[in-house]
């Protein structure tokens, strides 16, 4: 008897947690399976969006501007991606894409090489790879929508801090880490077209808050006491220029001290109504996720292959010409200020 | 059925773990409910998501697994003598950068991969040594090694990744067996697996395992070498950790610091989904195998349905805490159905004792 009720017992919870799992498979189905299966099926028109991990509101802002440029010309959109952006997450998600056969990828690569096998194996099953914001090396995707270039970068910033200084007076630099890569290409830029087209700014002093929110608070702090004339501080990093913007709204130099540089409206929002800064810059991420789904629409309809000198129309943006190494640039970087602040949220 | 009762609870008191007929013992299993969810949710997958049953499937889901499966096999042994190892995933890391920072200074992958198995092997004893010499508790000391080899292995690469992999070896990690849709590495898993099932299952050495976590002190009584076997077991995770290191910077090609970041929590998942309790004492590969598939099946399947990530973590998770807690929930029922039936036939003390030895043992 004893027997018999254990072998009942453990057949009802074989049961039950055996409904467990088909319940949660089929609500999955049931509530998606729908569109994907046409996606899947119907093929060329569809964009599947991989950011780096899911949650972002960078990506969200992104895939936003992917998203209506799909509704736009009528494609499937789908986004799909991993919690964590760890650098082979997105492996399985691309395998998925080349299971799937979907018509083109877009990624914003976690590693640059991590997930290159993947994408070429997906390209081999006959999916576009576009890649955006962070670009993966050049063989393994057919085209990369740059955001930004590093000469554009440069001069809207030069040219915020010297339109809001008045083109004359000192001026320093907080930086992300002392090797970073990007912002030591930019600072340099910076410096020689401040040389070139702005001889009266002064730039005294270059300093590195490693992109630590504390420490490039106490960076601001020093700066300000180590040169009572200063009278602006560029930021090329989104972490550098809140902290610096939270430090002068906080202190004696609001109003005295510009602060500028690269930052993200979310960030910035408070400072950009108190008037502590007057304007920043970064790329806007839904033109580079609107353009990124056109490019990838291109490349299905075969319109371009990715060589240098293709063009096509990337709807309201435009028409847009594949550069060197199979890269579209966005365009000049976009300014934030009090007016156009409202429109973003990322 | 009464008249069969005495002699049978006879023997029950003696042997209650072979009071079942063989086919009961092992197919009414936490084990077999694992492979029978395996096979339902695998064989549902193929008829109803699309692009399931493609030819890929399968192979990328076993590139995605192995790594997870191949670890998951210390760690049965090491979680049913009642241990934990946390720091599995940072010598995957730690071996990972080993094999890239060598193969940058020259070395073949043969010797960069056997040097960073050696590696695996001396971070494995030295939590041995802490946990079975020491004596200290393995949660702390794998806690404290999980950032300590996680640390040397951002230390020696810093930011950077080593990703100039000789391609003989990159497509060696992702080969097919001849036209198969099975990749290699699962000949290496398979050796592996009967390595362990024959250690764990076969052995004076794996009854011992059972003993330590079911009672240590005991098991030290009747002659099981306690702190050796524990030591061995940590040095064995040690060693297969950084094997799955050396495949998975092959796999991916790129050796970085933060490779395999948190993967101790998704090998513990499938080795407890498998049916091993924490506690210690209980547990059999072949669940613990299943419980990795199952893991990954689903994870394949609801992906392919475009089910977004979050989602299918937490389906996971809701699958795990529903098979640790089903476990407890048949304790309970067992309990409480053998109550009532005690009261309804007035019980015979013998039975008593034997339903509760019984139940000590299987639950």
């Amino acid at each position: 008897m004893k027997v018999r009720n254990k072998k009942a017992t453990a057949l009802a919870a074989l049961a039950v947690s055996a409904a467990l799992v088909l319940s949660a498979c089929g609500g999955g189905s049931d509530s998606d399976g729908g569109g994907s299966g046409g996606g899947g099926g119907g093929g060329d028109a569809s964009v599947t969006f991989l950011p780096k991990n899911l949650g972002n509101p960078y990506f969200d802002t992104s895939d936003k501007g992917g998203k209506a440029a799909v509704d736009e010309f009528g494609g499937t959109f789908a986004e799909v991606g991993p919690q964590e952006a760890s650098p082979d997450a997105q492996v399985p998600f691309i395998n998925t894409a080349a299971q799937k056969g979907v018509g083109a990828l877009v990624v914003s690569a976690n590693d640059p090489k991590a997930i290159g096998d993947a994408l070429n194996e997906a390209r081999d099953a006959g999916t576009k790879v576009v890649t955006f914001d962070s670009d993966t090396d050049p063989e393994y995707r057919d085209l990369f929508i740059n955001q930004a270039s590093a000469e554009g970068i440069a001069q809207v910033q030069v040219k915020l801090i010297s339109e809001q200084i008045g083109d004359s007076g000192d001026i320093a630099i907080l930086s992300a880490a002392a090797n970073a890569t990007n912002q030591n290409a930019w600072i340099d830029l910076m410096k020689a077209e401040i040389e070139a087209n702005h001889p009266n700014i002064n730039v005294v002093d270059t300093v590195y808050g490693d992109d630590d929110d504390q420490t490039s608070f106490d960076k601001t702090s020093a700066l300000l006491q180590k040169y009572p004339n200063l009278k602006g501080i560029v930021s090329p990093t989104t972490v550098g220029i809140a902290a610096a913007a939270r430090y002068v709204s906080d202190s004696d130099f609001k109003g005295k001290v510009k602060v500028t540089g690269l930052g993200t409206p979310n960030q910035m929002r408070a400072y950009v109504e108190d008037g502590t800064v007057d304007a920043f810059a970064l790329w806007n991420p839904e033109d580079l996720g609107y353009l990124a789904a056109f490019a990838a629409k291109a490349l299905i309809d075969g319109d371009i292959t990715g060589k240098e000198g293709d063009t096509f129309t990337a709807g309201k943006l435009g028409e847009y010409t594949v550069g060197a190494d199979s890269t579209v640039l966005l365009g000049d970087p976009f300014e934030f200020t009090k007016d156009n602040i409202g429109d973003f949220d990322f | 059925m009464t008249t069969t009762d005495t002699p049978r609870a006879q023997t029950l008191r003696t042997y209650a773990a072979y009071a079942k007929p063989l086919w009961q013992r092992v197919l009414v299993t936490r084990e077999f409910a694992v492979i029978a969810l395996l096979l339902v949710v695998f064989f549902y997958s193929r008829n109803q998501i699309p692009a399931f049953d493609g030819p890929l499937t399968i192979y990328y889901l076993l590139l995605d697994v192995a790594p997870i499966l191949l670890i998951a096999l210390p760690m049965t042994l090491i979680i049913i003598t009642g241990e934990i190892d946390l720091s599995v995933a940072s010598v995957v890391g730690l071996s990972s950068v080993l094999v890239g920072d060598l193969h940058q200074h020259g070395w073949s992958i043969p010797a960069a991969a056997v040097a960073a198995i050696a590696v695996g092997i001396i971070c494995g004893a030295l939590n041995g040594f802490l946990i079975a010499y020491v004596g200290l508790p393995s949660l702390a000391v794998t806690i404290g090694t999980l950032a300590l080899y996680r640390g040397l292995a951002v230390g020696i690469l810093g930011t950077t990744a080593v990703t100039d992999f000789p391609e003989k070896w990159t497509d060696l990690a992702k080969a097919h067996i001849g036209s198969s849709s099975y990749p290699t590495i699962i000949l290496p898993i398979i050796v592996l697996i009967i390595v362990f099932v024959l250690l764990l299952h076969f052995t004076p050495f794996g009854r011992g395992v059972f003993d330590i976590g079911l009672n240590d002190e005991a098991a030290h009584f009747s002659g099981v070498d306690v702190a050796r076997t524990k030591f061995l077991l940590f040095v064995l995770a040690g060693a297969v950790s950084a094997f799955a290191g050396v495949y998975y910077t092959l796999r991916f090609g790129s050796a970085r610091g933060d490779n395999a970041t948190g993967m101790e929590l998704q090998v513990i998942a499938a080795v407890l989904l498998g049916g091993v309790s924490i506690f210690g004492g209980r547990g059999a590969l072949h669940g613990v195998i299943a419980g990795v598939l199952l893991i990954g099946v689903l994870g394949s399947a609801l992906r392919l349905d475009d089910v977004s990530a979050n989602v299918i973590n937490i389906i996971i998770g809701l699958l795990l805490v529903a098979s640790v807690m089903s476990t407890s929930f048949l304790s309970f029922v067992a309990r409480t159905t053998a109550g009532m039936k005690r009261r309804a036939t007035g019980g015979s003390p013998e039975r008593q004792q034997a339903s509760a030895h019984h139940e000590g043992n299987n639950s």
